[in-house]
This record gives C-alpha cells, sequence and structure tokens, in this order.
C-alpha cells in the first residue's frame, strides 16, 4: 500500500504545531497502525528528520497509551479498538490519512501526538480507591456473596483503560465516560458502598476544577470507547451524585 | 565479593514464615516517617508495594516511564491468579500448591521462597476483593474459578481475560490514596539511569526525565527495583514494548549478582508472527487450553494442502487430525506446562506439520468446547440437544462469556473469526524466571538494594506456571516486602535524610550524562530498531526454544561484535535535552546487548535441560528434558566483572527437605 500522512508535528508545549506531509510506501495490510508509524519513524530517522512521537507502550489494547486522533476519530475508523490493534486493512491503497493528538484543553501537547493525561491520574487521587490497608486480615473473600449480574457490570465499568478517547471524541472535552466507570465500579460492589458518597462528590469536583466540560448525552464516548464502556454509566454516576448531594 | 548467603530461617518449612516475622526488627511508627523508600517500577510489584509501605508510613517515592503507573505491562497478564483457596473442594492446599510450583519449575527454585509464596496467596485474593476487584462470579455470587497448566485442581482466580488490568487497577487505587495523602511521591515518565552507593549501600538514583531529559538525583535509605522481566532481550515478545533490563543491568554492574539469566519462558499459544514488519507478539491467555484442544494433521499432505490454503481445517476429519498433547501426556492433556507444550508445538512443526503460511503454527480448536457446552445449555433450557444449530449458537454464547475479549483480539489481529475456524497459535517469548538474585528476605548482594516480582528469579525456577506471575508480584509487594525491608532499615532510624550533594551521586550523574551523550554523538547509519531486531534473532536462533554448545558459543561471539557495531554506527537522533525516544530506547537495547551476552554464557554453562531450558545434548529418548541433579541443583548468580562473559560464577546450592526431586512428568 501507499499513503500520505498528514501528521501533526509540535517539538513541545510551548511552540506551535502544523500539520506536515510524509509520503510512505510497501505498508502490507497485515500491519498495525503503530508499525506503520514505526516504518515511517525509520525512514524520517535515516533521512536525518525528526521522528513523530507517540505514546505507546502493550500494543495489545490494554494498557491505554496510544492515543491517535486518525482521520477525524479516536483512535480511527475501527470499533472498539484502540490504536495499536487497529490494522491496515481498514484503510484502502492510495489514501491520505490525518494523524492528529488528542486534543483537549486539560491534554495539552507535550510532543507531535504525544500529550498530557495526568489529569485523569489527578481525578482518581481524589477518590478513585477503596480505603482498604493491606494487611493480610481482611475477611474471607468469599464472606461476601455478589449478585453475578452486578459483578459483571462493576467488571464492564473497570475496564476502561483511561486512554482518554472519551475526552478527544466529546464535543465539550467531558470526562463523564471516564470518572462514571470509576464510580459506577464501586457504587456496583457493597466493598465501594460506604465512602460513596465523599467518593463521587471528590471526584466531580476534581474533575470540574480540571477544566473537563459537562455532558451533554451526544454519546459520541460511547461509540469511540475502544472498551465499549456504556452511557448507563454516566447516568449511574449522576444519580449517584445526585444521591450524594442530598445526604451532604 | 558479597557473600551469597541465601539466609533462610530455619525451622519447619510450613514455620519458616511465621517465625521469620515473628523475629525480625521492627521499626516504629515515629521512625518509619523518618524514612525513605525509592520503588522502580509500578506494575503488580511495585505498584503493591509502594501502597503498602505508604500505608506503613515510610516515605515513597515511585517511578514509572509510562505517563502514568496504570499502564505497567502488568495490566496485560489475561488469564489469571493461582491461591490455595481450595473453594472447589478439589483437594487444593498450601502444600499442594507449593509443590505443584516446585515441581512446574522443574526443581530450580528456592524450596522456602516458594511455600512463603503459597501461604501468602490466599490473602491476595481477599485483599483484591476488599479493593474492589471485580473478579469473576457464579451464579450464587460466590468466585468462580479455572484450570491452568501443570495442576489437576481449579485454583486460579480470573476476571475474564483481563485479569492483570483488574490487579493492576487494584494496586494503582491503593496507590492513588497515598499519593492524596502525600505518602507517595510520583515521578512518571522517569526513567531510572542508574543506582548510586553511598558506603556500600544503595542510597539512590539517577533518573531521566522523559519529557525534557533532564538527568536527577534521588535519594532514599533503601531502593526497591520493580521493573519487570527482560523478555524483550528477543525483540519479538509479549512483552510491552517499553519493557526493558536497565534497571536491573545497571544494578547488576554495581554489584547485585543475575540468577539465572537463560531461564525464559516461552509461551506456546501466541498469534504466529506473520511478517518482518511485526513489533511485537500477542498471548493468548493459557485459560484457553481449558477449553481449546491442540492439533496439527496426522499426515505432511494434509498439512502441506492446509499451508497452500487448499484444505481448510474445518474440512479434517477427527480421524485424520493429531491432538498431540492429549496423545503425549494423557494426565494433564492439553494443560500440560508452557515449556513442555512450547517445545511440543515446535517439534511437530520442525517434523513439516505446521499449518499456516511460514509452517510455524499449531491449531488451537473450539469446536469440541462450543458443542460442549451447548449441549449442557440446551439441557438446561429443555431445548433439543440434537439441534447443531440450537446447540451451536448457545456453545458460542458460552465460549464468548468465558473468553470473548481474548476472541475479539484474535479476530482483530488476524482477521479471521475463531468462532467458525481454529485458531492458529505458536510459542513466543513471554516471561523470565531468571532475574536479580536475592535472598529470603528479598534483598540483592548490594545491601539496601531489593528486588521484587519478575525482577528477581527466586519463586519459579526453570519454569513458571501459569497464573503464578500475578501472584508472585502481589506476593512480593504486598505480604512480603514490607516485612523484610524493616529488618534491614532498622538500622537507619537515625541515620537522617540522605544527601544528594555527596561525590558518589555526582559521579553517577556525570556517567550518565556522558554515556547519553557519546550515544548522541556516534551519529551512525544505522537505527537503534536494527540493532534490537539483529540482536533479538541471534538469540531466539541460537539461544531459544532449544539451545546446542556450538550455537551458544557463536551467539556469545556474535553479540560482542554487534555490540561493537553498535557502538560505532549507531544512529539516535536529536538530542539530549527533549522527549527523545529513540534515544531513551538506545539506551535500553546497549543494556540489552550486554545481557544477551551474559543470557548464552550462562545457557552454555547450564549442561543439562531443565525447564524451559532445552539443551539438545541433554533429552530422553522421548525427546523429554533430562536434569542433572547431581551437578546442577543450583542458581547460577553471576557477579559482573567488566565484560558480560567475563562475569564470575556464584552457586547457591538448592536443597530439598520437603519435596523428593523426581523426573517431572505430565503423563
Amino acid at each position: 500500500m501507499k499513503l500520505t500522512l498528514k501528521v501533526w508535528r509540535q517539538k513541545n508545549s510551548k511552540e506551535k504545531g502544523k500539520i506536515e506531509s510524509y509520503d510512505i510506501d510497501k505498508i502490507s495490510p497485515d500491519m498495525s497502525f503503530l508499525e506503520m508509524m514505526d516504518v515511517l519513524n525509520e525512514k524520517l530517522t535515516i533521512e536525518g528528520l525528526d521522528p513523530v512521537a507517540f505514546d505507546h507502550d502493550c500494543r495489545e489494547g490494554i494498557c491505554g497509551s496510544c492515543s491517535m486522533f486518525i482521520n477525524g476519530e479516536a483512535h480511527g475508523p475501527d470499533r472498539l479498538v484502540t490504536t495499536c490493534q487497529l490494522h491496515m486493512r481498514k484503510f484502502n491503497d492510495g489514501e491520505t490519512i490525518y494523524i492528529e493528538p488528542f486534543r483537549a484543553k486539560t491534554f495539552p501537547v507535550i510532543k507531535d501526538l504525544v500529550v498530557d493525561r495526568s489529569s485523569f491520574d489527578r481525578i482518581q487521587h481524589a477518590g478513585g480507591f477503596i480505603s482498604v490497608n493491606t494487611s493480610g486480615n481482611t475477611q474471607d473473600a468469599n464472606s461476601i456473596p455478589i449478585e453475578k449480574q452486578k459483578a459483571d457490570n462493576a467488571f464492564d465499568a473497570a475496564t476502561c483503560i483511561g486512554c482518554g478517547a472519551c475526552v478527544a471524541t466529546c464535543k465539550n472535552s467531558s470526562a463523564m465516560l471516564f470518572v462514571s466507570a470509576k464510580v459506577s465500579q464501586y457504587a456496583l460492589l457493597p466493598q465501594g458502598k460506604i465512602e460513596a458518597t465523599d467518593r463521587v462528590l471528590n471526584m466531580v469536583k476534581q474533575m470540574d476544577d480540571e477544566g473537563f466540560g459537562n455532558c451533554t448525552n451526544t454519546g459520541a464516548c460511547e461509540v469511540e470507547c475502544p472498551k465499549g464502556i456504556s452511557l448507563e454509566n454516566i447516568a449511574r454516576l449522576n444519580r449517584e451524585f445526585i444521591k450524594a448531594k442530598i445526604k451532604s | 565479593m558479597a557473600k551469597l548467603d541465601s539466609k533462610v530461617p530455619k525451622g519447619p518449612i510450613s514455620e519458616k514464615w511465621t517465625n521469620h516475622k515473628n523475629n525480625i526488627r521492627l521499626v516504629s511508627p515515629a521512625n518509619k516517617r523518618q524514612i525513605d523508600v525509592i520503588v522502580v517500577g509500578t506494575g503488580l510489584a511495585g505498584g503493591s508495594a509502594a501502597a503498602t509501605l505508604a500505608e506503613l508510613g515510610y516515605n515513597v517515592k515511585s517511578f514509572c516511564f509510562q505517563d502514568s503507573p496504570r499502564r505497567a505491562h502488568s495490566i496485560a497478564a489475561q488469564g489469571g491468579i493461582n491461591a490455595a483457596k481450595n473453594y472447589q473442594g478439589d483437594g487444593d492446599s498450601i502444600h499442594r500448591l507449593f509443590y505443584d510450583t516446585v515441581k512446574g519449575g522443574d526443581y530450580r527454585s528456592r524450596e522456602s521462597n516458594v511455600h512463603r509464596l503459597a501461604e501468602v496467596s490466599a490473602n491476595i485474593i481477599d485483599q483484591c476483593v476488599a479493593q474492589g476487584v471485580p473478579f469473576a462470579r457464579d451464579y450464587g455470587g460466590l468466585l468462580d474459578n479455572r484450570s491452568f497448566g501443570g495442576v489437576l485442581v481449579s485454583r486460579t482466580f480470573y476476571a475474564k481475560g483481563q485479569t492483570g488490568q483488574q490487579l493492576l487497577l487494584g494496586a494503582y487505587s491503593a496507590m492513588n490514596r497515598q499519593i492524596a495523602r502525600g505518602k507517595i511521591k510520583m515521578f512518571n515518565r522517569h526513567e531510572m539511569m542508574d543506582v548510586v552507593l553511598v558506603d556500600g549501600k544503595a542510597r539512590g538514583i539517577i533518573t531521566r526525565n522523559l519529557i525534557n531529559g533532564k538527568i536527577e538525583r534521588h535519594s532514599a535509605h533503601a531502593v526497591v527495583i520493580a521493573s519487570g522481566g527482560y523478555g524483550n532481550l528477543f525483540f519479538l515478545s509479549t512483552n510491552a514494548m517499553g519493557s526493558n533490563v536497565s534497571a536491573t543491568w545497571k544494578i547488576h554492574k554495581k554489584g547485585a549478582y543475575f540468577a539465572n539469566p537463560c531461564f525464559t519462558q516461552i509461551h506456546p499459544t501466541c498469534i504466529p508472527v506473520s511478517g518482518d514488519h511485526q513489533s511485537k507478539l500477542t498471548l493468548m491467555s493459557e485459560s484457553l487450553r481449558n477449553d481449546g484442544r491442540i492439533w496439527v494433521p496426522k499426515t505432511k499432505e494434509d498439512a502441506q494442502a492446509i499451508r497452500e490454503g487448499k484444505l481448510n481445517p474445518t474440512d479434517l476429519s477427527e480421524d485424520k487430525r493429531d491432538y498431540y498433547l492429549e496423545r503425549r501426556y494423557p494426565a494433564f492433556g492439553n494443560l500440560v506446562p508452557r515449556d513442555v507444550a512450547s517445545r511440543a508445538a515446535k517439534e511437530r512443526c520442525d517434523t513439516g506439520f505446521g499449518v499456516n503460511k511460514t509452517g510455524e503454527a499449531v491449531f488451537l480448536d473450539f469446536a469440541a468446547a462450543i458443542v460442549r457446552y451447548g449441549k449442557e445449555k440446551a439441557h438446561l433450557k429443555g431445548l433439543d440437544e440434537d439441534d447443531i444449530k440450537v446447540v451451536n449458537e448457545l456453545g458460542k454464547a458460552a465460549v464468548k462469556s468465558k473468553y470473548g475479549n481474548l476472541f475479539q483480539m484474535y479476530e482483530k489481529i488476524v482477521d479471521e473469526n475463531p468462532y467458525e475456524t481454529p485458531m492458529m497459535i505458536y510459542p513466543a517469548v513471554h516471561y523470565t524466571m531468571g532475574g536479580t538474585w536475592v535472598d529470603y528476605n528479598l534483598m540483592t548482594t548490594i545491601p539496601g538494594c531489593f528486588a521484587i516480582g519478575e525482577a528477581n528469579f527466586s519463586d519459579h525456577g526453570a519454569n513458571r506456571l501459569g497464573a503464578s506471575a500475578l501472584m508472585q508480584g502481589l506476593a512480593d509487594g504486598y505480604f512480603v516486602l514490607p516485612y523484610t525491608i524493616g529488618d534491614y532499615l532498622a538500622d537507619d532510624i537515625r541515620t537522617g535524610a540522605i544527601s544528594t550533594d555527596s561525590k558518589e551521586f555526582e559521579e553517577a550523574e556525570n556517567d550518565v550524562k556522558q554515556k547519553i551523550e557519546s550515544l548522541l554523538k556516534t551519529k551512525g547509519n544505522k537505527t537503534v530498531d536494527y540493532y534490537h531486531k539483529k540482536l533479538g534473532k541471534i538469540i531466539w536462533n541460537k539461544c531459544g526454544m532449544s539451545r546446542n554448545a556450538d550455537d551458544l558459543k557463536q551467539a556469545i561471539e556474535e553479540i560482542k561484535i554487534l555490540r561493537e557495531d553498535f557502538y560505532a554506527n549507531v544512529l539516535v537522533p536529536g538530542s539530549s535535552d527533549s522527549f527523545n525516544e529513540p534515544l531513551a530506547k538506545a539506551i535500553r537495547v546497549s543494556d540489552f546487548l550486554e545481557l544477551g551476552e551474559l543470557f548464552a554464557k550462562d545457557a552454555l554453562e547450564r549442561k543439562e535441560s531443565c525447564g524451559g531450558h532445552f539443551r539438545e545434548e541433554h533429552q530422553s529418548k522421548e525427546g523429554e528434558a533430562l536434569r542433572d541433579d547431581e551437578n546442577f541443583t543450583f542458581v547460577s548468580a553471576w557477579e559482573y566483572k567488566g565484560n558480560p562473559s567475563d562475569a564470575v560464577l556464584h552457586k547457591e546450592q538448592l536443597n530439598y527437605e520437603n519435596i523428593e526431586l523426581k523426573t517431572r512428568s505430565y503423563k
């Protein structure tokens, strides 16, 4: 395959960026998108140019590092995959592909396609945990049976990989899907109930303080989420939030 | 020269850990506040250790090269975590988990450490459930289990095919709580460049900030290395792209012995290599062998027809298939340990029965499981068990609920539907049992420097059983190190803060800067990846699934030449004071180029076959691994002497007082 790549290049967080165009050849349809980027970078390096910086690590869709906006979609045209699992067979020979970073005020660009998502970590610091110390004396794991359906729903919410596709996709740059996934996981489990009030209030406050936008129920985040995190979680977050507000 | 003292406590094996905990020194809560601990790595071992140490009151500084601790590669572990809970009532016990692990490791692990691991395994599950880790449950609301290779009980706890993710996010949540309290200071996008020794003790590290290239000094009273394994030595592996040996290699060069480097796990069920462009390999969880049956055609003609696309595997009748694991190992069948399954796949493919274009793949088939589950579900629902359509539909849904994400991953990568046609799989590098030598307290031969998780060597011997890596990482981090480190730190309650202005820090920092500048100055004509791929090919071809003396000797020479070439001709673009991934990678690859040589030397010196280390010169008539217990029942601990292959061998004799050394049989 022959491709034209229009790639966002930005030296660092302070300088302005722009789109640069690169032609690339001999791309196999079996390559992953990032392997195609590897080919580009080998070529740029040999030509004495600066290779394109992008985040990536596990390359099996679970670490949440990779974060490209490809042809106007977070993680590209395929559904339920991250960029590292996107394969070139989803593109056509001769196609022009636009590659940009995840854009949001809360995700400042570090270099090229690499963005700073530490705002996500700070939201988790505010309440993304159950306060239990390591002791070896907690009760036996089977002492609290949990309804299978609830356990499964909690698991589904817990599969969020924190990549930020929801924020990059949302016209308001809202982090509601991300926050709701963690709030839901704990709200569905008996272990999480004790701190439920503080958790939801603190996480939502941090989310607002970071500058993430509001949710207007467009649902684009759910469509683009590589893990299929459901909008139902946002509904649950809203319920939990109202409950907590009344209680406090 | 440090003395190789394993410090295993005296007494009966089942009482060693309890007695040890009762007798080691403690640090008072007030004094813990005066003590700093550095933890490098935020996977299951590093994350759980950092959180627990902070809960205890120590001031923790935690480092990871990723942009968040949640992204450490433990996240990718799929299948499950073992624990001797005996929830299934199938006769499991601490002793059985201990026995299975020692046997699975082919009698090359330290008995006392393995027993301790089995003892704390149940606590891990309790702890994780209390944290809100959503393990799989049955309809009664209790925790579900499945089986993994090399055992005859169901002791594996799981969360679909994402167990590592859920456990890591549990540890990450425990860290977050301590970060919020200010007890953990988190350094994301920081790479450890060297350890700093003051008066012979580990007192800090030098790091590089991966965003702006700044070289920084960090001091502490102890340094914990939890940086994982070195599978990326092979270039192609199931490790993450950033996984590296640098932290463990740097401490090795400063005095920590490196143990059993050649003990590598080649995992039998990975998606086969498809071409030269490939950057990494993807694992298909071992849990799939609970239900998947592994086979190749019985005749070479059929295999060839399948390779050429003239024959569909689903068209081949049962009597023309060779379920070779079930044939060779009737007792364990498809659930033999990983080393055995990998070698058997290689043997079939080398003999000409491979089933993909490259001839290096075997089938993992779920058709039988789909029918079995389908009939069961049809029976439950009162539907016709002989209606193939109904049975298939119900069976596929059942398989999907167990392995859905794995099947999806396979389909995305290979572009074939594994519900309709058997998966193709082949062994790939997955885990390294070898690592930094540690004593019973998990301390390396550098005082004050500890190694936990995959970064150490102690629990898995020559082969790790499935679902035991997660167990060991969390055991070390939650339940072992937090106790044992106190015994060492008890001497430091009056030390006070460690200054970073000393000449030791200055020297270490200068060395790091010099190394970086020289890599950037070389401005050769070959990229870092060129060298990494070359190194990987040498290791895979000559030190891979089977090894012999001639190949290993050649590998040592070839790696030396490649390393010289690297320093003369490598091209690292950009500058040191910016975000520069090729530079970070060049540093990692330079360490792999040294480790590779020691790796081959260790494999050459171990003139026996055991676990994942298969020497062609040492095999039984049936092609099984042949151990030499008389001469090789020891841990090879290598001391660095300036050149990787000049390393000096120290032996830790392994004593088996509770388990009789036997030929491992899974027949």
